[in-house]
C-alpha cells in the first residue's frame, strides 16, 4: 500500500463518518468566526433553536469591517453598518458563550493572524473559518478550509463539516532564494505558473528547501494564497520552526500535554512513497521579485518584465486580459517599472505580521515617501502593532510619511472607509487585485512588503534590489 | 431549502473567465446581516454606473435577459472570497442554475446549500450552450436534475454529472444540518475517542 500524504493523515484523524459515495463528515477542532460572514449563521441557529456544540473551540474576532482609526471602541465612531455587524458579533459571542476578542482588546486583529498568535492554531488540526484565506493556518500543518455561511452554521451546530476528499498536489520549491526575494514572490510565481484555477479540487502541500528555509510567518504568506491558486487548503509539514513558534502561546498545550502533542506532530509529514495526483516544481533561484499587472492574482510577472499583450494569451483569457489592461489603464509592452503608484497599502493577513513590517521599515529607514503619495500601514493585530512600536518600526513608518493604523482588514477588501478612489493605483501587500476589490475602479498591484515600501519611496513600481543598493539619505 | 427538480427558463451568456465573487456581489453589500434582498445588487459594478443607472450593454440589463434563470459562464466562475452573499444574490435575482467549464470550490459548495445547481461541462459543450443562450429570450433551456440533462432551445440534449448526495439534497430540498444531526451518536463517539487520542486540543 502506498504511503500517506500529510493531508491523508490529518483527514484520517478527523473522519467521523464516510458514506459509500465518499461524502464524509469531518470533525472540526477550531472554528474561527468574524463579523461579516457569521450573522446569518447565528440567526439560523436561533431560528431553529440550536446551540453552539463546542463554544470552547469557537473563537470570534471582528476584523473585516472595523475602522482602523482611533476611537473605534465607541460605536459612534463607526459607520452605521460596521456598528451593526460588530454589535451583532458582540451579542452572538455573549449569547452563545464563545471566545471573543473585541476591538478594545489588544489581541484583536485579522482572524488569521490572531489564531496562530494566540496558539489556537496547532499542527494536525482541522481549522475552519467563514473566510477563504483560512488556508493561512496550513502553514502549521493544520488542514484549514474557508467555508460559506451555511457551513459556518453547520459547524456551529455540529462541530463537523460535510466534505469530499480532495486530490493531493505537491508544489516543491527547490534550492535557495536570491536576496530581495520573499515568500510573497514565491507564492505569486506559483500562481502565475499554475493559474488561479490550477489548484481547484486539490489540497496543496508546499515543500522543498526554499519553503523549509522560510520562517513561520513566510510560510503563512504562502499558505494564505493557496486559495488564490484555486486550492481550498495549503499545507506545510510542521518542523522544529513550527514547534518553536507554537510553544508558550496562550492556548498551546503545556507540560505533559505538550510532550504528547509533540510526539504526534512529529509524525505529520508525507511519506516518501505517498501518491501525488499532481506535482509542480519551481526553482528558488529562478524566482525574482514579482508583481501583478492585471486583475487576477495569476497576472503576475517578474519585476523586469513588460505588460503583456492580450494576443499573447489564448481562449477566454485573451478577452479577460484585454479587459484587465483597460481596467488597469496600462498599455501592452510598457515596463512594469514605469507604472506610477498613488497609494501604498501595507497590511492584510498575507503580509501584516511583524516580519513584514520589519522588511518594509528596513527600506523606509532614512527615506521619505514620494510627494503626494498616500501610504498606510495597518498591522495585522494589536499585538503586532504593539511590538512594532516597541521595536521603533512605527516611528520609521511615521517619519517616512506613512499613516500608522489600528489592526483590521482595512484596504485589503475596503469594506470600511479605507478605499481607493476610482482610477487610484495602489501597491498593496494584500492578496487580491480583483476589479473593485480595494474600492470602485481602484487599481491594485500585488507585491511584497519590501517592494511596496520601495514603490512608496520612488512613486513607481520598483525593483527593491536596486533601491537597497543605493544609500538612504 | 428550496427544492430543485427541473427548470425551464432564459439562459444568459457570460463568457468572461475568472468571474470572482467581488464582481458577483461587491463588498459594500456584505454589510447586511440578512440573507435576502441582494438580487438588485448582483454584478452591481458591471450592471450600474456610479449614479445607479443601468449600463445598457450588460447582459442582465438587456430586455431579452431580464428574466434570466440560467447563467452560462466562463471557466473558474465564483473564484475569490467565501462570501455566501454571492449565491444569495444570484438566487435572489432568480437564477437557479449556473453552467461553466469549472467553478471555484467554495462557491460551488455554497450553491448547493442554497438550492442553486452549478453544472460543470467540457468547454465545447459550454460553447454550444453559450451560442444557444446568445439567441435571447426565446431560447429557453431546460435543466432536468433527476435525469441529469440539459436541453437546449434547438432540442439538443447534453447530459451532466452531479454528486449523488448533493443531487439527493437538492431534489428533496434537504437541510444539511438536520442530516448531520442524525449522526449525533457518531459525532459523540468520535469526540470521546479524540479527547483521549489528542487531549491537548
Ligand atoms: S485581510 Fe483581507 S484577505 Fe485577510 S481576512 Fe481580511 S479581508 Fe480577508
Amino acid at each position: 500500500m502506498a504511503g500517506k500524504t500529510l493531508y491523508d493523515k490529518i483527514w484520517d484523524a478527523h473522519l467521523v463518518h464516510e458514506a459509500e459515495d465518499g461524502t464524509s463528515l469531518l470533525y472540526i477542532d477550531r472554528h474561527l468566526v468574524h463579523e461579516v460572514t457569521s450573522p446569518q449563521a447565528f440567526e439560523g441557529l436561533r431560528m431553529s433553536g440550536r446551540k453552539v456544540r463546542r463554544p470552547d473551540q469557537t473563537i470570534a474576532v471582528p476584523d473585516h469591517n472595523v475602522p482602523t482609526t482611533p476611537g473605534r471602541e465607541d460605536p459612534a465612531n463607526m459607520t452605521e453598518d460596521s456598528a451593526i455587524q460588530v454589535a451583532a458579533l458582540d451579542k452572538n459571542a455573549k449569547d452563545f458563550g464563545i471566545h471573543y476578542y473585541p476591538v478594545s482588546d489588544v489581541r484583536q486583529g485579522i482572524v488569521h493572524i490572531v489564531g496562530p498568535e494566540q496558539g489556537w492554531t496547532l499542527p494536525g488540526m482541522t481549522v475552519v473559518c467563514g473566510d477563504s484565506h483560512t488556508a493561512t493556518h496550513g502553514a502549521f500543518g493544520a488542514l484549514a478550509h474557508g467555508i460559506g455561511t451555511s457551513e459556518v452554521e453547520h459547524v456551529l451546530a455540529t462541530q463537523t463539516l460535510i466534505q469530499k476528499k480532495s486530490k493531493n498536489m505537491k508544489v516543491e520549491i527547490t534550492g535557495k532564494l536570491s536576496p530581495g526575494v520573499t515568500a510573497k514572490d514565491i507564492v505569486l510565481s506559483i500562481i502565475a505558473e499554475t493559474g488561479t484555477a490550477g489548484g481547484t479540487g486539490y489540497v496543496i502541500e508546499y515543500c522543498g528547501e526554499a519553503i523549509r528555509d522560510l520562517s513561520m510567518e513566510g510560510r503563512m504568506t504562502i499558505c494564505n494564497m493557496a486559495i488564490e491558486g484555486g486550492a481550498r487548503a495549503g499545507l506545510i509539514a510542521p518542523d522544529q520552526k513550527t514547534f518553536d513558534y507554537v510553544q508558550g502561546r496562550p492556548h498551546a498545550p503545556k507540560g505533559a500535554q505538550w510532550e504528547a502533542a509533540l510526539n504526534w506532530w512529529k509524525t505529520l509529514y508525507s511519506d516518501d512513497d505517498a501518491h501525488w495526483d499532481k506535482v509542480v516544481t519551481l526553482k528558488g533561484e529562478d524566482i525574482a521579485p514579482t508583481v501583478t499587472w492585471g486583475t487576477s492574482p495569476e497576472d503576475a510577472l517578474p519585476i523586469n518584465a513588460t505588460v503583456p499583450a492580450p494576443e499573447s494569451f489564448s481562449g477566454g483569457k485573451r478577452e479577460a486580459a484585454a479587459r484587465s489592461l483597460d481596467y488597469m489603464g496600462l498599455t501592452a509592452g510598457m515596463p512594469l517599472t514605469d507604472i506610477e503608484i498613488d497609494t501604498v497599502f501595507i497590511g492584510s493577513c498575507t503580509n501584516g505580521r511583524i516580519e513584514d513590517l520589519r522588511a518594509a521599515a528596513e527600506i523606509l529607514k532614512g527615506r521619505k515617501v514620494k510627494d503626494g503619495m498616500r501610504a498606510m500601514v495597518v498591522p495585522g493585530s494589536g499585538l503586532v502593532r504593539a511590538q512594532a512600536e516597541e521595536e521603533g518600526l512605527a516611528d520609521i513608518f511615521r517619519e517616512a510619511g506613512f499613516e500608522w493604523r489600528l489592526a483590521g482588514c482595512s484596504m485589503c477588501l475596503a469594506m470600511n472607509p479605507d478605499q481607493l478612489a476610482p482610477g487610484e493605483r495602489c501597491a498593496a501587500t494584500s492578496n487580491r487585485n480583483f476589479e473593485g476589490r480595494q474600492g470602485y475602479k481602484g487599481r491594485t498591484h500585488l507585491m511584497s512588503p519590501a517592494m511596496a515600501a520601495a514603490a512608496a519611496v520612488t512613486g513607481k513600481i520598483t525593483d527593491v534590489r536596486e533601491l537597497s543598493a543605493t544609500e538612504a539619505a | 431549502m428550496e427544492k430543485f427538480t427541473t427548470l425551464t427558463g432564459v439562459a444568459a451568456p457570460m463568457p468572461l473567465v475568472n468571474v470572482d465573487t467581488d464582481m458577483i456581489i461587491p463588498k459594500q453589500f456584505l454589510k447586511t446581516i440578512k440573507r435576502s434582498g441582494l438580487g438588485v445588487n448582483l454584478f452591481d459594478e458591471m450592471r450600474y454606473d456610479r449614479e445607479g443607472n443601468e449600463i445598457a450593454d450588460f447582459v442582465l440589463n438587456k430586455p431579452a435577459y431580464r428574466e434570466t434563470e440560467i447563467l452560462v459562464a466562463g471557466e473558474n466562475f465564483g473564484c475569490g472570497s467565501s462570501r455566501e452573499h454571492a449565491p444569495w444574490a444570484i438566487k435572489d435575482f432568480g437564477i437557479r442554475c449556473v453552467i461553466a467549464p469549472s467553478f471555484a470550490d467554495i462557491f460551488f459548495n455554497n450553491c448547493f446549500k442554497n438550492g442553486i445547481l452549478p453544472i460543470v461541462l467540457p468547454q465545447e459543450q459550454v460553447d454550444l450552450l453559450m451560442s444557444d443562450a446568445e439567441k435571447g429570450q426565446n431560447a429557453r433551456m431546460t435543466v432536468d436534475l433527476e435525469n441529469q440533462t440539459i436541453t437546449a432551445s434547438d432540442g439538443i440534449e447534453i447530459s451532466f454529472e452531479v454528486d449523488p448526495f448533493r443531487k439527493h439534497c437538492l431534489l428533496e430540498g434537504l437541510d444539511d444540518i438536520g442530516l448531520t444531526l442524525e449522526k449525533g451518536a457518531a459525532i459523540d463517539s468520535f469526540e470521546a475517542q479524540a479527547s483521549q487520542a489528542r487531549p491537548w486540543v
